[in-house]
């Protein structure tokens, strides 16, 4: 009977690591998502270059579509502010659509295997940003979750685990539609 | 500790997450400005923005992993008593227990060792799956990269099954060492978006582990059935070879090879309807699954309406296996696919149901 106390001290501290771990789990979750995203930004601005490398030459009555997406690029890697950030990556959406919409025009082009697989990896890339947006989201929601609702609130409190911010973007950004560049 | 709200970059205002080395805004390089990594207060209030269709919660996949291992766990001890069992009965039968459980215990050894150890690659290699290229499968590979980013698991292996049949399945013990395969006329058929609900569906499965569970059943199957062969074939061959001469019968025991036989008969039933029972809410889940990562649950119906539509067999898609593909491919695809015996529910139903998802993320 002795052993009572001691047993029940021993469940309390299992829980106690295990809720601990868990919460440490989640937030750490949220940093790597949050990375993701940023591998996978940084991998649209390095593929662009190559896009436009590849297409020039095909493309010599269309230069004005490729200046744009070479200065929509160009805007979305040094807009300042989130607000001009979201635009500017919503600017290049929109132009790299329009470039591709040009290149359905040139048979050779989209019969080129460097276009099409450039064309794949942009597509897949833009989805890849999405995703991993959506996946922090996920966790942020997850860990807020359990820092809030009982019992981990209360080792949360104790440890000082706050609440994640949600990524937001700008009500324009929100409606551009997930890369269509099929 | 403040820092749990997240720094404001100094530049633009922008909240980052913690441990951010750089603002992801503005791309201002935190610790090279005085005040950087500044806090700010309290977070922003919870975005209102956030996806109509509910994510899945992430402890709904804990929760399921952990049963998956539970269950997996007691298959196997359950495959080892079924094995006992089976090993006194028909050692009895013949006369020598120790043989029979001797048997049945290296038997249930190397199966057990073999669909943990070597289960994916098996089930792989079974259907010819090879390794989807760089090059030539590049939106194949793309498609499982996104999913797995939106599903927070690193990305799986990713397998061609040269067929035109239309099917896909996921392999693997744990999310780390896993593998899906579809087959070429599948991504001949699919569109992008399709392929992402397919892709999605098979992921879900990896994350709630249920393909470490469906290796253990397609072993426990297997085993009992291979048991049970071998006994029943034994019994027309082995009279002849095994009869002692001299006493005019069998060594064994009557009853007991009554009772093996009937264990002979009935094991393999029980083994796959268990299979079946349990596969079939799986599949519920992972479709649900997988519409909360792509939040498009209209790619996977209209996905597995091509593939209910049909297409010819998958080569060595059998009764074994059968339990591990998006579709059943063994089944015809009606109502009388609910039946007991059925590893999936009718994939009517399934595409009801995400369409039903489907509604209510365009009403909302």
């Amino acid at each position: 009977m002795a052993y009572i106390p001691l047993i029940l001290a021993a469940v309390i501290v299992a829980w106690f690591v295990a809720a601990y771990n868990k919460l440490v789990r989640f937030r750490n979750q949220i940093k790597n998502a949050w990375h993701q995203i940023d591998v996978q930004l940084k991998r649209r601005y390095d593929l662009i270059p190559n896009l436009v490398e590849v297409v020039k030459d095909y493309m010599s009555y269309e230069q004005e579509t490729l200046t744009r997406v070479i200065e929509a690029r160009g805007a979305a890697l040094t807009a300042k502010g989130p607000a001009a950030q979201a635009k500017a990556e919503s600017v290049l959406t929109e132009t790299l659509k329009s470039l591709f919409a040009v290149v359905e025009n040139y048979p050779e082009l989209k019969a080129n295997r460097n276009v099409a697989s450039l064309q794949e990896e942009l597509t897949g890339t833009e989805n890849k940003i999405s995703f991993a947006r959506q996946f922090y989201n996920d966790s942020v929601m997850t860990y807020n979750n359990a820092i809030q609702s009982i019992p981990t609130n209360f080792i949360a409190s104790f440890f000082n685990f706050g609440q994640e911010a949600y990524f937001e973007t700008e009500p324009e950004s929100r409606a551009v539609p997930k890369a269509d560049l099929r | 500790m403040a820092e749990r709200n997240g720094a404001a970059c100094p530049k633009c205002g922008g909240v980052n997450p913690p441990g951010a080395d750089f603002c992801y805004l503005c791309r201002e390089p935190f610790g090279t400005q005085p005040g950087a990594g500044a806090l700010v207060g309290p977070s922003p209030p919870p975005s209102e923005a956030l996806p109509r269709l509910r994510p899945v919660p992430m402890l709904l996949f804990t929760e399921a992993a952990r049963h998956n291992v539970r269950m997996s766990f007691l298959l196997f001890a359950l495959l080892f008593v079924v094995f006992f069992l089976l090993g006194t009965a028909i050692g009895g039968a013949y006369g020598d227990v120790g043989a029979g459980l001797g048997l049945s215990f290296v038997l249930y050894a190397i199966l057990g060792a073999t669909a943990y150890f070597s289960g994916s690659s098996i089930v792989l290699s079974i259907h010819g799956a090879q390794e989807a290229g760089e090059e030539a499968h590049r939106q194949l590979r793309n498609v499982v990269e996104e999913m797995a980013i939106a599903a927070g698991v690193p990305p799986p292996k990713v397998y061609v099954i040269p067929t035109e049949g239309l099917n896909a399945f996921a392999a693997g013990r744990r999310p780390e060492e896993a593998s899906v395969a579809v087959t070429a006329g599948l991504l001949d058929r699919l569109s992008r978006e399709e392929l992402q609900g397919v892709i999605a569906h098979e992921l879900a499965h990896i994350k709630s582990r249920d393909t470490l569970y469906n290796v253990c059943a397609a072993v426990l199957v297997g085993a009992v059935a291979l048991l049970s062969d071998l006994f029943l074939r034994g019994t027309i061959w082995g009279r002849r070879g095994r009869s002692p001469g001299g006493r005019g019968g069998r060594g064994g025991n009557a009853a007991l090879f009554v009772l093996a036989l009937l264990l002979a008969v009935l094991a393999p039933l029980a083994a796959r309807i268990l299979q079946m029972s349990i596969s079939r809410q799986r599949e519920y889940h992972a479709d649900a699954a997988a519409a909360g990562f792509t939040r498009n649950p209209l790619g996977l119906a209209s996905a597995l309406e091509k593939i209910a539509a049909g297409g010819p067999h998958v080569p060595g898609e059998n009764r074994g296996t059968q339990h591990l593909f998006i579709v059943n491919p063994l089944r015809a695809f009606g109502p009388d696919a609910s039946s007991l015996m059925s590893t999936h529910p009718p994939t009517e139903a399934r595409i009801q149901r995400l369409r039903a998802m489907g509604g209510f993320a365009a009403g909302a």
